[in-house]
């Protein structure tokens, strides 16, 4: 038995976990808890896979098919067990969640779907990951697409969820034709349809065009600026655990796709790595910019996802900088750090959105400003946000800073030793952009977690809550807490995880000594928080006799909780500068009057830049123009039949005169 | 151990420079002004006095004042400070240092947001947008400074003496030292970002932010401030200091009467000049960021 076997079997036992539950009755726990068991079960066996395969040697199978490209080939090496981590890990916490946040019992009409498709994402997400030609690849693609659309469309009754999925089965097709274009290119470079390193393609004509077409296909399923258009709506729509998955883990096969792809050049162009750090900066600054304009919950979550793809980016295009230019020392800092971002991000990420999903669960909104002083009845889910966000901020001494060290000190490794040129100047904006963006994010997530938790109710609603989430969905927040905890605290271990994964991606330049900052790091967050703690606990004590009384309210005694600084308003001064990238609806009535009556409210909505200020006046102003290709859909399947035949006859008689 | 004690110096001295810069106020404005220890018998008060808590407030209202005094004194700890390699010293431990300041800057607002007062949720407000925007310009500087000696730790970065980093790039490190004074009154919430003076105007950044902390609470925070005030103030004497006498004693008090000296220039600075308007704060630190990004330029050529 090897590794790839195991997985096998895991992935079939996840495919078919929900399956089991269709043959019962519509609310019957037993739907639920056999399609948990079973999903848990192949969550658990594919982990293990995964870490077999981290230590182990690599393996592929090929098997015949009487199909076009004549075989199908699976294949597990390092880099692919360490992208199936966060996808068995995530999901399997996932199913987990799903119990209590959407029990059965309370959503009969559509429990059984969500749980049939939720493991049906998970393991087309594998068969993504373990693919070793394009076919087997292009084929798990798809069904994760699809998949992922009926996810997010759970609540078929909710025209927003409709809207979202539609919008995202649209994009991520598009996506999908520009890697057909894709792979058809790279089997004309390499001549096969291998997902293996080929000499042949660091000479070929074809490699700036291969390159782009991966940038734009796998781009858009990660969310890159300005290819993000689906993300913040299809995030915001889904139920909460699959939120987590579509942000830690289905946007993570975009990342997975342009590595895989990485690792068969020979060479790295330059403007390469260069586009990776622009599109990098672009992504990250604009994603927690617009994050920090918005009043939806889960859509600032969303946002941040886009943030953090940025990151992982400027990470890799640091990495291939220094490939480009000879230096594996700082190159494998990039690779590490960006690597390592990816299981982070999964971590963090899906622990925001299990705590937003029980605030949501417990409340009713997503909305920001509705919500308020709910750390003091959800404690342990506070925490747990808590802990996400310090860790998405790249705070120390959680995990978020880990990866974005590495990154950082790839940046300054650029700038030791000499050298000159546009590719140190790329690697170098690398630190200063972080900082930037991790900055931000402080802003952005100071907001989030105390509009959310921190002082007094906003609304009924939230000072209706009465206690913490149940226990099905607290476990797994405090399993991923554990985890960002572990890997900020034992960083050496970790980087040292990312170096291996990304060992295919320096492509043979590695040498010795290579990565021995990796490690530099050592105990020292540890100290950090020894420190913290016993200064807490010793605070905590000196203030037990504390007095209590109100918050200072200058002698008025009518305060309100509307007297609170509202989300907006905290993030109202930066995103009144990035105004130019957010381009906010505003409302300003003006009042009339000494004494004006009320009226309509100073409001301001933050829509998507690129969705709605471009692509959707776009389609409707080409409506009419797109409207004459309908003359040759009829809806009349033998008119499509017909135009296959001309279109084939056509190439024919262009290939034989050619 | 001498860096030990140098580190101890900055911890017992960093309450006297809120004297020195407060006496240089008083003396460019005729007035005779508080004593020198003033801070000391603050905090020496203020530790004494009872907790008063507001009823809305959670723990987190307790982790900012605790985080506010480690992140400033976990920075120092990676400071060459005095002219002593630093007490800990790592590749990539610049990135802790500004890393800690955001830790810092997180718990310190949330706890202001925690009592629930538009007050202090206008100062959080204030505080993180305006170190958003300076955090480049440190970041610039650091850069800047690894270009010129090779080195990815804060102790080898100022080593400038052994670097010839004045010698291979005066026009760099000038820049640098502009950029990062105006990074440290930014930072430190002084003029002309903020005024320290002004208690419960809406004009107000961090002393508004930390309206509701009572006694020892507001103790931390003080310290904290002060503690911050002098490792940034460190930056500045480490820039303009380039070599080392041999003689610890004598390089401690040089360095501390740096340090002391840049109080004296914060405090010529809030004599001279007023409170920017607040749309053109973010102004002057785009200004600091590109006056450093400059200096990284420059000795990329």
């Amino acid at each position: 038995m090897t590794s790839l076997d195991l997985l096998a079997a895991a992935t079939a036992l996840v495919a078919f976990s929900g399956l089991p539950g269709l043959l019962f009755r519509a609310g019957s726990n037993a739907a639920q808890r056999a399609a948990t068991v079973l999903h848990v079960a192949g969550c658990s066996a594919g982990c293990a896979a995964a870490a077999w395969a981290l230590a182990g040697a690599p393996v592929a199978v090929r098997f015949a098919w009487p199909l076009p490209g004549g075989s199908v080939t699976f294949a597990l090496d390092r880099l692919s067990a360490f992208f199936l981590v966060p996808v068995f890990v995530i999901a399997g916490l996932g199913s987990i969640y799903g119990e209590g946040y959407w029990a059965e019992t309370r959503h009969p009409e559509n429990g059984r779907k969500l749980r049939a498709f939720y493991g049906l994402a998970t393991a087309s997400l594998a068969v993504v990951m373990a693919a070793g030609d394009a076919w087997a690849f292009l084929v798990g693609w798809e069904i994760v697409t699809l998949a992922a659309f009926f996810l997010v469309t759970t609540d078929q009754n909710d025209a927003r969820a409709l809207r979202a999925g539609w919008i995202y089965l649209v994009s991520a097709h598009v996506g999908t034709l520009a890697l057909f274009a894709m792979f058809a290119l790279l089997r004309d470079a390499t001549g096969g349809w291998l997902l293996a390193p080929s000499a042949a393609l660091g000479s070929s004509a074809l490699l700036r065009p291969i390159l782009l077409l991966a940038l734009a296909g796998f781009g858009l399923k990660a969310g890159v600026i300005p290819l993000h258009v689906w993300l913040p709506d299809a995030h915001a729509a889904a139920p909460s655990h699959v939120s987590a998955l579509l942000s830690g883990v289905v946007l993570k096969m975009g990342i997975y796709g342009l590595v895989r792809v990485f690792s068969m050049l020979p060479a790295y162009p330059a403007w390469l790595g260069l586009a990776l750090v622009a599109l990098g900066i672009s992504s990250g600054v604009l994603g927690v910019v617009l994050a920090l304009a918005q009043h939806d919950l889960k859509r600032l979550l969303a946002y941040h996802s886009i943030e953090n793809i940025g990151i992982i980016l400027i990470g890799l295009g640091v990495g291939v900088l220094g490939v480009a230019q000879g230096r594996p020392d700082w190159a494998v800092l990039g690779f590490a750090g960006a690597l390592l971002h990816v299981w982070n991000h999964a971590a963090f990420k899906s622990l925001l959105f299990f705590s937003a999903g029980a605030v949501i669960h417990a409340t009713g909104t997503r909305e920001i400003d509705a919500l308020g002083g709910l750390l003091r009845r959800m404690r342990l889910t506070g925490a747990a946000f808590l802990v996400g966000a310090v860790a998405i901020c790249g705070l120390p001494p959680l995990n978020g800073f880990v990866s974005e060290w590495l990154i950082t000190l790839g940046s300054f490794r650029a700038l030791t030793n000499g050298g000159a040129g546009v590719g140190l100047l790329g690697a170098a904006a690398g630190a200063p952009a972080l900082a930037l963006i991790g900055a931000l994010a402080v802003a952005c997530f100071v907001k989030a977690f105390s509009a959310v938790f921190l002082g007094s109710p906003r609304s009924p609603r939230a000072a209706a809550v009465t206690g913490d989430a149940v226990r099905s969905m607290l476990a797994p927040m405090a399993a991923l807490a554990a985890a960002c905890a572990v890997i900020g605290l034992w960083p050496a271990g970790a980087a040292r995880l990312g170096r291996d994964a990304a060992g295919a991606l320096l492509l043979g330049r590695a040498s010795e000594g290579a990565g021995a900052d990796l490690t530099a790091l050592g105990a020292i967050p540890l100290v950090l928080v020894a420190i913290l703690a016993v200064l807490c606990a010793a605070a905590v004590a000196w203030a037990r006799p504390a007095v209590r009384t109100t918050t200072w309210d200058c002698g008025y005694a009518a305060g309100s909780p509307r007297i609170q600084y509202t989300a907006s308003s905290f993030g109202q001064m930066l995103v009144g500068l990035f105004r130019w990238a957010v381009l906010p609806d505003e409302l300003r009535p003006r009042p009339d009057g000494p004494f004006p009556a009320p009226g309509p409210r100073f409001e301001s909505h933050a829509p998507d830049p690129v969705l709605d200020r471009l692509v959707l006046p776009g389609l409707t102003r080409g409506r009419t123009f797109l409207g004459l290709a309908r003359v040759i859909q009829a809806g009349r399947i033998q008119a499509y039949l017909l135009y296959i035949v001309v279109t084939l006859v056509i190439l024919l008689a262009w290939s034989a005169s050619s | 151990m001498s860096s030990i004690a140098n580190l101890a110096a900055v911890l017992v001295l960093a309450p006297l420079l809120l004297g020195v810069i407060n006496r240089t106020k008083a003396v460019v404005a005729g007035r005779s002004g508080p004593p020198l220890l003033q801070a000391y018998f603050d905090l020496a008060k203020l530790l004494r006095k009872g907790f008063v808590v507001s009823e809305t407030t959670t723990w987190v209202f307790l982790a900012g004042p605790v985080v506010s005094v480690v992140a400033p004194a976990v920075a120092a700890l990676l400071l060459p400070l005095g002219g002593r390699p630093s007490a800990l010293s790592f590749t990539g431990d610049m990135i802790l240092f500004v890393g800690v300041f955001s830790l810092a800057r997180f718990f310190v607002a949330a706890a202001a947001m925690d009592t629930g007062s538009p007050f202090e949720g206008m100062g959080a407000a204030r505080e993180v947008t305006f170190s958003a925007l300076a955090e480049p310009a440190l970041l610039f500087g650091l850069l800047a400074l690894t270009r010129t000696s090779g080195s990815l730790s804060l102790t080898g970065m100022f080593d400038l003496g052994a670097s010839h980093a004045w010698q291979k790039a005066s026009a760099s490190i000038v820049l640098v030292l502009a950029s990062w004074f105006i990074v440290l009154l930014a930072e430190n919430s002084r003029v002309p970002f903020d005024d320290p003076n002004t208690h419960l105007e809406l004009t107000m950044v961090h002393e508004v932010m930390v309206l509701d902390h009572a006694g020892p609470a507001f103790g931390f925070i003080v310290y904290g401030a002060a503690l911050k005030l002098a490792v940034f103030s460190s930056l500045l004497v480490l820039l303009l200091k380039p070599a080392a006498s041999g003689s610890w004693a004598l390089d401690l008090v040089l360095f501390s009467g740096g340090i002391l000296a840049v109080g004296v220039v914060v405090g010529l600075v809030e004599s001279s000049m007023a409170r920017l308007r607040l749309v053109r704060i973010p102004q002057l630190l785009v200004t600091a960021a590109l006056l450093a990004g400059f200096a990284v330029v420059l000795v990329l050529r």
